[in-house]
């Protein structure tokens, strides 16, 4: 459902994504982790083209997005994102900022969204909440409405950048538990994340990006137990 | 010293008609600046250079010199390139609010830009078109960085109205004037008007922390 061809990004002279190519099947669950500074980020990003690629094509259901002739939001509409910092819209409820996009940009009738938000909230244990505004809310709530809000425009792929970094230990799990069944439900995911119990169980590959560069790739029991490369061998003896 | 304030009383009516006039001149220069203002930010935050530059050189030029010789261009100035014989009202109007303009777009910009990125980010990767995400998701958060900032410029506007007086717009300021030639006398009615600016002033400061204290009330929600 996605494929990536030859893609390279620079800032300036600074190549921070070097010519990487891989394809994303339906119903795929893959993980990309890497040290820090690595890409993780500008590759996700890209893929919804929050950054702009250099050079190279994403193709998402064989449309390609770096095409300027492709209505870049209505390739948006179809393609969930949730951030580290949640990004709720904090002047509009919880229902309101999983009806927003859907009313707005969809043109779905607001009692439509309306039920749909609401079996989201349920779906994600927050209905109590739905009058609430975000700032009241704990990170790990936020970030669950984040996801039910990218899942309210009921999209084909869901882009997540470190989701659970920003949150406390205690609420990791709350946010890792709905990612779990959002995978067992058949989406399909692409997850930059530092939780690896969550790549190793959940993921069923693996992306090991090192200075802009798809080292490796691979089933997450290969990968974690017999790395083929140096850098990522000492990647995982530091973080295991 | 010798103050007499008997002898203004019978203008008293008179002077107080001009707070009608300065606060309808400082409402329409207010709109017309909000406006054409609102259009210059989105102008200096846009991806298109000619825009960008266009708002750049419009904010430096009426910032950059003084109020009372862009109400002199206005008023003396059109007529003579354009034989348009143009109302002291209009010119004043024009010039106060292209001048107020130039600032308003910058506490707009300003305010958008101190909106957090991410909002953006959000709103473009739902697939929210840019003018919806403008109208829906920044401005009204921009709002609140905006609000006080346009409070002070109320202010400063109310006050620096009095250079209307200088092409003979009868405002408050034109009012005293008129009175102390017709007694003699300037300080009293000066003092007077004065203190209607002084009121009004202060009125809007209140109106002005009322709203930042409602503000920061809704940011604890
Ligand atoms: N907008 C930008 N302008 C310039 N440089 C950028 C920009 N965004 C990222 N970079 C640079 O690109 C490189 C890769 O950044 P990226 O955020 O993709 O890394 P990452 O793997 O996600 O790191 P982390 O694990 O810290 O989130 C870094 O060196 C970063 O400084
Ligand atoms: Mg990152």
């Amino acid at each position: 459902m996605i494929k990536v061809e030859k893609l390279s990004k620079k800032f300036g002279n600074n190549e921070v994504l070097h010519d990487i190519s891989t394809e994303i099947a339906k119903g795929e669950v893959v993980s990309i982790i890497g040290p820090s500074g690595s890409g993780k980020s500008t590759f996700l990003r890209c893929m919804n083209m929050l950054e702009t690629p250099t050079s190279g094509k994403i193709l998402i259901e064989n449309k390609d997005l770096t095409d300027s002739k492709t209505p870049i939001h209505k390739v948006r509409q179809q393609i969930g994102m949730v951030f580290q910092h949640f990004h709720l819209f904090p002047h509009l409820t919880v229902l309101e900022n999983l009806t927003y996009a859907p009313m707005k940009a969809k043109g779905i009738k607001k009692p439509v969204a309306e039920e749909k938000a609401r079996q989201l909230l349920k779906k994600v244990g927050l209905s109590e909440k739905e009058k609430a505004y975000p700032g009241s809310l704990s990170g790990g709530q936020k970030q669950r409405v984040a996801i039910a809000r990218a899942l309210a425009m009921e999209p084909e792929l869901m882009l997540f950048d470190e989701p659970t970094s920003a949150l406390d230990p205690e609420m990791v799990k709350e946010v890792l538990d709905v990612m779990k069944d959002l995978a067992k439900s058949g989406m399909t995911m692409v997850v930059v994340t530092h939780e690896m119990g969550f790549a190793r169980e959940v993921a069923d590959r693996i992306l090991f990006l090192d200075h802009g560069v798809l080292l490796e790739e691979g089933q997450p029991a290969e990968f974690f137990t017999q790395p083929k490369t140096v850098r990522a061998k000492e990647f995982l003896d530091k973080i295991l | 010293m010798n103050l007499d304030f008997g002898q203004i009383t019978p203008y008293i009516p008179f002077m107080l008609e001009g707070i009608w006039v300065t606060l309808k001149f400082v409402a329409v220069a207010l709109v017309v600046g909000f406006i054409l203002g609102t259009v210059l930010a989105l102008f200096k935050i846009s991806h298109i250079k000619p825009l960008n530059w266009f708002a750049t050189a419009y904010t430096s030029i009426f910032r950059g010199t003084p109020l009372i010789l862009q109400l002199m261009t206005f008023y003396f100035a059109i007529p003579q390139l354009t034989g348009y014989d143009i109302s002291p009202f209009l010119s004043a109007v024009l010039a106060f609010g292209l001048n107020s303009a130039a600032y308003i777009s910058e506490i707009i910009r300003a305010g958008i830009q101190a909106v957090d990125r991410g909002q953006t980010e959000a709103a473009m990767a739902l697939g929210v078109p840019y003018r919806q995400m403008m109208k829906d998701i920044i401005l009204p958060q921009a709002m609140k960085n905006i609000l006080p900032a346009l409070m002070n410029e109320v202010i400063t506007l109310t006050k620096e109205s009095a250079l209307v007086s200088t092409i003979s717009v009868l405002d408050l300021m034109r009012r005293a004037q008129v009175v102390g030639a017709d007694i003699y006398r300037n300080f009293e009615p000066l003092l007077f008007v004065g203190l209607i600016y002084w009121i009004m002033v202060f009125g809007l400061s209140t109106i002005g922390r009322m709203i930042e204290r409602r503000l920061k009330v809704s940011d604890q929600s």
